[in-house]
């Protein structure tokens, strides 16, 4: 009984992880890129899921899985243009300011539009069944949600690995002055990579709106443990981010076994720890964003 | 040079008046003594988040963890410990400095954004200490159960609790008392070597200033202030809120500061003013306020970023 309690939690753990590695891989490229900290994350996460909400009826489950995330990067593309753009430069104080207001502005929104109860999308009926009775807590959808992910994150590694604009981004992590002296548009990455972040939110939050159902506050809470996950894997590693992500959710996954009321307290525990032990995270490079 | 100084004196001199007359002032203009007090609190809060931010150059977004830490501190003393309102006002500064001095161990080495990530991702350490720890704290109800005792001064007693007017005037006596201890540390050498540290951290370091060691008590010292203004909040509201506590207080605070003005050493009680009168507006004739502060951090950002005292020099020269 005790296994299967902890299997039970550490499953939980990886699956709430995956959201955390999503969020927190969308935060890390616009961080490492722009040196922007979107607090508005979790406000994309949320449109993201009241989109796939607004069209299932018409295109169903997969349509939505399809075509929500890109409209949220196109709704991405339009803020980052028109309000983030001209804060390049300057502090990072003001983007900071301005993405937290933006946060304030999406929750108010939605709960204006969509009304501040929560809301449910259905999901396809052969995901919903437990895959079998001794491990009833692994269902389809579940089971689903980390092969998408999964693939997810594959794929993103593969874009910053192979394809040109990958290559940009990463050598424009590095050292973007060099980047825009040899000639590339560093506006023009810089609105695509945050694109890109954006995209990642909005498959989260198509996800996460299968799973919890959907709530205007439902971003806020995924924010912090996914800045938790980029401190921990080490500013400006993607990889740490993605390590960072699994470990603290498979963290407060088993903490919740022992001693539930400290689920949420652990991970900044772990934080301090690797601080103390590591200051620059687990894969952070020494001389990045110090 | 010295019309210069004369216009600083007559603009503190008109800042202190307006303050000690704000009870008789407000009330005419749609205000109440109560707002005045809250203004005067978080004021005191922003301008020891702007100690640090304005003048030392460092970002913090998790001041309002030691803000709430001061409220709980000042909150037990007076439910479990000892009825007294001094008492607990050195409580709560004691529990938000300190915590803040451990604390600043650990985050004093990041900058920039690092800075402020650690800062805002520590504060909710208090944030789910006084969320999770419902036998002590109150929990998500907050802490209740305490109130603000009459101060005693041998020859007669001042009544702060049931009366708003002498209570406006206690809080504005220990404004005074931190802001001048604030200016005065600002005017010292020490003062001085923050400023040099936000114009040039590296020149700084080359001069021999052991940047760290700065940052840090620069760090503790805010903290320090803000604990006292966490505990005088308390007093304000006789409860501790664990909100108060949030990342999203922390957020108002940056705001006060850089709406205010942050290179001003009273900026950020303008912007307090402003914030908090608006505040208490908007959510009295809408329940979308939240859009509408949104709103105000999106338009301060685009278009006054040096806040209202920046863009008000500005102009004038």
């Amino acid at each position: 009984m005790m296994t299967q309690l902890l299997l039970f939690n550490v499953t939980n753990g990886l699956i709430i992880g995956a959201f955390y590695v999503l969020m927190a891989l969308g935060l890390s490229l616009i961080l490492n890129l722009s040196n922007v900290i979107n607090f508005a994350h979790g406000g994309f996460l949320v449109i993201g899921g009241y989109i796939a909400y607004t069209i299932t009826p018409y295109i169903g489950f997969w349509g939505a899985l399809l075509l929500a995330p890109p409209l949220t990067a196109i709704i991405g593309l339009a803020v980052e243009r028109v309000l983030i753009r001209p804060l390049y430069g300057r502090d990072p104080l003001y983007s900071l300011l301005l993405t937290f207001g933006l946060a304030f502005m999406i929750e108010d929104g939605t709960r204006f539009i969509w009304g501040p109860q929560g809301k449910p999308v259905t999901i396809p009926a052969f995901l919903a069944q437990p895959l079998s009775n001794d491990l009833f807590f692994i269902t389809g959808y579940r089971l689903f949600m980390v092969v998408v992910v999964m693939i997810a994150v594959a794929l993103l590694f593969l874009l910053l690995r192979y394809t040109r604009l990958g290559v940009r981004i990463r050598a424009g992590t590095l050292d973007l002055e060099t980047v825009a002296a040899l000639g590339i548009n560093v506006g023009m990455l810089r609105s695509l990579n945050f694109a890109v972040g954006i995209f990642l939110a909005g498959l989260s939050g198509v996800l996460a709106a299968g799973q919890l159902g959907l709530e205007p506050t439902m971003g806020t809470g995924l924010l912090m443990p996914s800045f938790i996950a980029i401190i921990v894997g080490g500013i400006g590693s993607l990889p740490g981010t993605l390590i960072g992500g699994l470990l603290i959710g498979v963290a407060s996954g088993v903490t919740a076994v022992f001693f539930p009321a400290a689920s949420e307290a652990v991970i900044y525990v772990m934080m301090a720890v690797i601080l103390l032990t590591r200051p620059r995270g687990l894969f952070g490079e020494e001389g990045m964003m110090s | 040079m010295k019309a210069e100084h004369t216009r600083k004196l007559i603009v503190l001199a008109a800042i202190w008046v307006a303050l000690l007359l704000a009870p008789y002032w407000m009330a005419p203009l749609g205000g109440y003594t109560a707002l005045a007090t809250r203004v005067l609190v978080l004021g005191l809060a922003a301008m020891s988040l702007n100690f640090l931010l304005g003048f030392t150059g460092v970002l913090s977004f998790g001041h309002a963890a030691y803000f709430g830490l001061g409220a709980y501190g000042a909150g037990l003393t007076l439910k479990f410990l000892a009825l007294s309102t001094p008492l607990a006002l050195v409580a709560g500064m004691l529990l938000g400095g300190l915590c803040g001095a451990i604390l600043g161990l650990l985050i004093v080495r990041r900058r920039g954004v690092y800075f402020a990530m650690v800062t805002i991702a520590f504060g909710q350490v208090f944030y789910y200490i006084a969320f999770q720890w419902s036998s002590l704290t109150g929990g998500d109800d907050g802490l209740r159960g305490f109130s603000r005792q009459p101060i005693d001064l041998g020859a007669f007693k001042l009544d702060i609790l049931s009366s708003a007017n002498s209570f406006y005037y206690f809080v504005l006596f220990c404004f005074a008392l931190a802001v001048g201890v604030m200016g005065f540390i600002l005017r010292s050498p020490f003062g001085r070597t923050m400023i040099a540290i936000r114009e040039n951290e590296r020149r700084s370091r080359f001069l021999g200033i052991p940047v760290e060691r700065h940052i840090w008590i620069a760090f503790t010292l805010s903290c320090f202030f803000m604990g006292f203004a966490g505990a005088l909040y308390a007093l304000v509201n006789n409860f501790a809120d664990p909100r108060g506590l949030h990342y999203s207080q922390s957020g108002d605070f940056v705001m006060m500061a850089v709406m205010g003005g942050m290179r001003s050493f009273w900026g950020p009680l303008l912007g307090a003013t402003v914030f908090v009168v608006l505040q208490d507006y908007l959510s009295s004739v809408t329940v979308n306020w939240m859009s509408f502060v949104g709103l105000l951090f999106v338009l301060v950002v685009l278009f006054f970023p040096r806040g209202l005292l920046g863009f008000f020099q500005r102009s004038k020269a």
